[in-house]
């Protein structure tokens, strides 16, 4: 059996994997990106000198031909149900027996006049960050357009080289349909600190032609006009589906699965960032857009094409990121408008650079989530905790436990103690430090 | 850059170019006295020949000059014995002067103390302006870095020329140069051919098994060891490090400069004039100082990393450098001794001249004895199996010291293929293997008094590790390819202590990094940054817990990840299955069963 994939990003390589591991089957995956599987959260850090290109790829090349995995570097213009064939922009077509659509995402655009000028960019592709690159020479002034983890990211590899950057952001506090209040400040103010002009509640008007196709100033709805060689746009991303347009593969937002990642057609699955839940699990979107879901989605699809099924899901919610030095984690349920019953116990170190945040029912006092800024937390151990809906005084008092950060760091979990038994006025005590024998015995592993 | 960062360089620049004038500012004129050849025909001869070489009546410009005339000397002394009659009863080779004596009666100490002139007259001036003039730029380059953000700080190392590295074929050019250049030094160095020969028989080997046995010629293309450009810098700064170690060890005679510099030091410390020695120690402490304050500027948001590099510079600055001088002053020649330093590493512990040393001093001699000996059987395998081998490699060894300070700039350049891997597996365990090998023949000689084993001179053997271990791949190699090829190149694949700690570590050690669940995303910054070219990153993304042999523990792959996956752990539980590759695994094979 021939199983195509399109796309070599995490989704469509961890299914390629677990394909391998799984079965014997022809493997190809087909990008029009690179010739190898590399990281995009990564991309920053090539722009910023802390990588090269090569440190971001997580296989070295030898890999595939070792695992039997073929790759093929072409772009899919067209896919042929019908007749299970790819058609590619050069002419030539590829006969496959089942196809994993993992083609990604693409950066929004929403009609703003000059959206497709020269030196108008996103930041999601390796060829947006060669165009980054190439018009950073020189480079006196860059906007950003959009609130979201990618803009904070282009704000900061902008600054990394010294390029002086407006940060255009249409709430009135950075991501706080995301983050909470006290941590979508505490981000604001990482972002000043850091020199970048933080515009809130601004959005893009228009972007102004150099008179050579080129941006050469953008227009805020503030109606300032800022001088600029760089326009990048960062409202968030959409399905790159385009090219499917008449293959009889259903799509709304993105491509439709149900719950085995199997579209309407046979034999065809989608994956990653492009896949559109029919049925979202509760309290999930039907497009997830990150890194871990699609890995997860990407083994699940394995699964199912080697014909042991499985329904997908990606479990407890988790996700990180990083807002310039401060580190982001978030386990369970943290919202930015809580439910009715959710409450939260918020700690922040006095040097506003760190916070604890740990949400439970009001009710009934079960743990519902985490959401740690500055502060590096067990996954495993928070899991299992909103797992079997722990107290939160039982979790507050192990608290220790699920503490990460490296050695020697000050631990923090008796403050936050402090601060629960003074609203809550109790009296209880962190039964547990920072380090591994507890957790290990928590997690029943070890002898 | 900052203004102060910027006359920073400029000194540290006019700093590096006098110490390296140093060397030629001085005249030499040879005192006859200075001539001591305990061979009686030997000084003779020479003392002969000097006369018709007027070698002590004429001052020489350079330490150049200076040689060729002492070697035209010497010649004519050994010519002229040669065709004379041997006196009944006295060996050939006590009465004819045989080419490998030079080495022996014409020590640097000879230079230097010829040596004449403003070094000679300034020395602290000279120190100052050389010395103190980089270090004083260093510093000016780094205090301003305090004011920058804590937090992680490899913004542009791969667009400096001084960090980016260089690309396979430059690194296997220079190794190229510099490997078979000291295979063959070495053939001249111990007038034998048999050494230089079974180590090349030995490098072809691991290059076979390698490259065709274990199949990396098929793993092509390797990862790129560099970017495509190279860093020009980087490799100026190489060529400069490894000369620096070429000269120390095997042509001190034309910088005796320095240690006439160093001399005030000396002085003070110990009592007695600076010999080579003195000036690498004391240069060794000053730049871990100064580049240790590096490390707490970029690290000042990292506790660990203070702690440690706090560790490093207190450990070179008290155990490495001032106590043995300090007992030297004391007249303690028996303390006058880095006592953290530990056989293997320390590979003339049993050595004859130092057991008898030892054994000879009476009750401090023993106990000396005794220590390194609880060092090497109890306190590696008991400190290592509770904090794993960063215990001394990142905390407390000097190599380790120098590599996480001065060497922190490149440590990015390791080579993280799996081809490294194996290479690195054959070579440090055959240095360790020689190691111990080298060893039970000499005390096999210091027990039996017969120096041949299986034909083979043990004297020999010793001298041969020395040469090539000792000075050729801890120094010229190790340190002088920091630049180059990332700052553990010894550590790496030459120190047998570290092979030593680290077989502990693999195989019975409460060590491990812990990978925190399912939060890796596979961006690179710990395989980068890992100056032992450990491949964090192919365990991280599949949940599994670390545990390497090589790993010293220095957590800066915990240190850059953005995303909190890496910790350094100790813990009990779960020994024999610590890197379980199950974790991060979504798909359990349980819940397959449960649903088809």
């Amino acid at each position: 059996m021939h199983i195509a994939i399109i796309g070599n990003g995490i989704s469509g390589i961890t299914a390629a994997r677990y394909l391998r591991k799984l079965s014997d089957h022809k493997i190809t995956v087909i990008s029009a990106e690179t010739d190898h599987f590399f990281s995009r959260t990564a991309l920053m850090y090539i722009y910023m000198g802390h990588m090269r290109f090569e440190d971001t790829k997580p296989y070295e090349d030898w890999f595939w031909t070792k695992n039997r995995i073929d790759l093929k570097r072409a772009y899919v213009s067209k896919v042929d149900t019908a007749n299970k064939t790819l058609q590619f922009s050069e002419g030539d077509d590829l006969k496959y027996d089942k196809l994993i659509i993992a083609c990604g995402s693409t950066p929004n655009k929403f009609g703003w006049p000059g959206q497709d000028l020269d030196k108008v960019h996103g930041m999601y592709s390796y060829q947006d960050l060669e165009a980054m690159e190439k018009h950073s020479e020189g480079l006196k002034k860059a906007v950003i357009v959009g609130g979201g983890l990618i803009g904070i990211e282009m704000a900061e590899m902008f600054h990394s080289r010294h390029i002086p950057v407006t940060f255009l952001v249409r709430e009135n506090s950075f991501w706080n349909g995301v983050m909470p209040p006290e941590e979508s400040q505490m981000i604001n103010r990482e972002i000043l600190a850091n020199g970048i002009d933080l515009q809130l509640e601004t959005e893009l008007k228009e972007i102004i032609d150099d008179g050579n196709g080129a941006a050469k100033a953008a227009v805020t709805s503030k109606g300032e006009t800022i001088e600029c060689g760089f326009v990048g746009l960062t409202a968030g991303v959409s399905p790159n589906i385009k090219f499917l347009a008449d293959s009889g593969i259903e799509m709304t937002r993105g491509i439709m699965v149900n719950e085995f990642l199997e579209t309407n057609v046979p034999d065809v699955y989608a994956i990653g960032d492009c896949a559109n839940a029919r049925n979202p699990l509760p309290g999930r979107r039907p497009i997830e857009a990150i890194w871990y879901t699609g890995r997860m989605m990407g083994e699940t699809v394995a699964y199912n094409i080697c014909g042991k099924k499985i329904a997908y899901d990606p479990g407890i919610w988790f996700n990180s990121a990083k807002f310039f030095d401060i580190e982001y984690q978030v386990y369970g349920t943290v919202s930015a408008r809580p439910a009715e019953n959710h409450t939260s116990l918020y700690w922040e170190h006095s040097d506003g650079n760190k916070s604890i945040r740990i949400v439970f029912d009001k009710e009934n006092n079960q743990i519902i989530g985490f959401n740690l800024m500055g502060v590096r937390y067990r996954h495993e151990v928070c899991e299992k905790w909103l797992k079997d809906k722990v107290n939160v005084e039982d979790v507050l008092q192990n608290l220790g436990m699920a503490n990460f950060d490296p050695e020697f760091f000050e631990e923090y979990e008796s403050d936050v103690i402090a601060l629960y038994n003074k609203q809550a006025g109790k009296n209880l005590s962190l039964k547990k430090r920072r380090g591994l024998n507890a957790v290990l015995s928590f997690l029943g592993r070890g002898k | 850059m900052t203004v102060l960062q910027k006359i920073g360089i400029g000194l540290f620049l006019i700093g590096i170019c006098v110490f390296t004038a140093v060397l030629g500012l001085d005249s030499y004129k040879l005192d006859p006295s200075a001539i001591n050849i305990s061979n009686e025909y030997h000084q003779a001869a020479f003392m002969e020949a000097a006369k018709s070489t007027t070698l002590f009546e004429q001052e020489y410009p350079s330490s150049a000059n200076f040689m060729t005339a002492l070697k035209t000397t010497f010649k004519q002394a050994q010519n002229s014995l040669a065709g004379q009659t041997i006196p009944d009863g006295v060996g050939e080779w006590d009465y004819k002067l045989g080419d490998w004596k030079f080495k022996e009666y014409f020590k640097d100490d000879i230079f230097k103390n010829a040596s004449f002139g403003t070094v000679n007259d300034n020395p602290i001036m000279w120190w100052l302006l050389s010395v103190g003039l980089a270090m004083l730029g260093g510093l000016f380059y780094i205090i301003p870095k305090f004011s920058d953000r804590p937090g992680i700080k490899s913004n542009g190392i791969f667009h400096s020329p001084m960090e980016r590295g260089l690309t396979w074929k430059w690194r296997a050019a220079l190794l190229g140069i510099v490997i078979p250049g000291i295979l063959l030094y070495g053939f001249f160095y111990s007038y034998d051919w048999f050494w230089p020969v079974v180590t090349t028989a030995f490098v072809s080997l691991i290059i076979a098994l390698v490259m065709y046995y274990q199949g990396s010629k098929d793993n092509n293309p390797q990862r790129s060891a560099g970017p495509d450009f190279t860093g020009w810098l980087g490799i100026v700064t190489g060529i400069y490090m490894v000369t620096f170690y070429v000269f120390l060890y095997w042509a001190p005679h034309y910088i005796t400069g320095w240690a006439t510099m160093f001399d005030p030091f000396s002085y003070a410390l110990n009592g007695g004039p600076a010999s080579k020695w003195f000036v690498y120690g004391m240069l060794y402490t000053i730049i871990i100082i100064v580049m240790g304050v590096r490390m707490f500027a970029k690290y000042r948001h990292n506790k660990y990393q203070l702690v440690r590099t706090g560790s490093v510079i207190f450990f070179q600055t008290a155990f490495a450098f001032l106590i043995p001088q300090i007992m030297s002053l004391l007249e303690q020649p028996l303390l006058s001794k880095d006592f953290k330093n530990i056989w293997p590493l320390d590979y003339e512990f049993f050595f004859s001249y130092n057991l008898d040393k030892l054994i000879e001093g009476g009750g401090l001699g023993i106990f000396m004895l005794v220590w390194g000996i609880v060092l090497i059987v109890i306190a590696v395998p008991v400190i290592t199996y509770f904090y794993g081998k960063r215990w001394y490699c990142s905390w407390v060894c000097g190599c380790g010291g120098l590599a996480e300070t001065l060497g922190d700039p490149y440590r990015q350049l390791s080579d993280k293929s799996l081809r490294a891997w194996k290479y690195e597996r054959w070579i440090i365990h055959g240095v360790l293997t020689f190691a111990v090998v080298m060893t039970v023949m000499t005390l096999y000689t210091y027990f039996s008094g017969n120096n041949e084993v299986l034909g083979m001179n043990t004297e020999k053997v010793r001298s041969w590790y020395s040469f090539l271990i000792g000075a050729g791949f801890a120094g010229v190699v190790g340190t002088g390819f920091y630049p180059l090829m990332g700052n553990r190149v010894w550590c790496r694949f030459g120190c047998p202590l570290s092979a030593y700690l680290g077989l502990i570590q693999r195989y019975k050690s409460r060590f491990r990094i812990t990978t925190n669940g399912g939060q890796c995303i596979s961006c690179g910054n710990c395989s980068t940054h890992c100056e032992m070219g450990i491949d964090v990153r192919s365990y991280a993304q599949k949940g599994q817990d670390i545990v390497r042999a090589s790993c010293v523990g220095c957590g800066v792959c915990s240190a850059v990840c953005p995303r909190g996956v890496l910790r350094l752990e100790n813990g009990s539980g779960d020994i024999a299955e610590r890197t379980d590759p199950i974790r991060a695994i979504h798909i359990t094979e349980d819940q397959i069963k449960l649903l088809s």
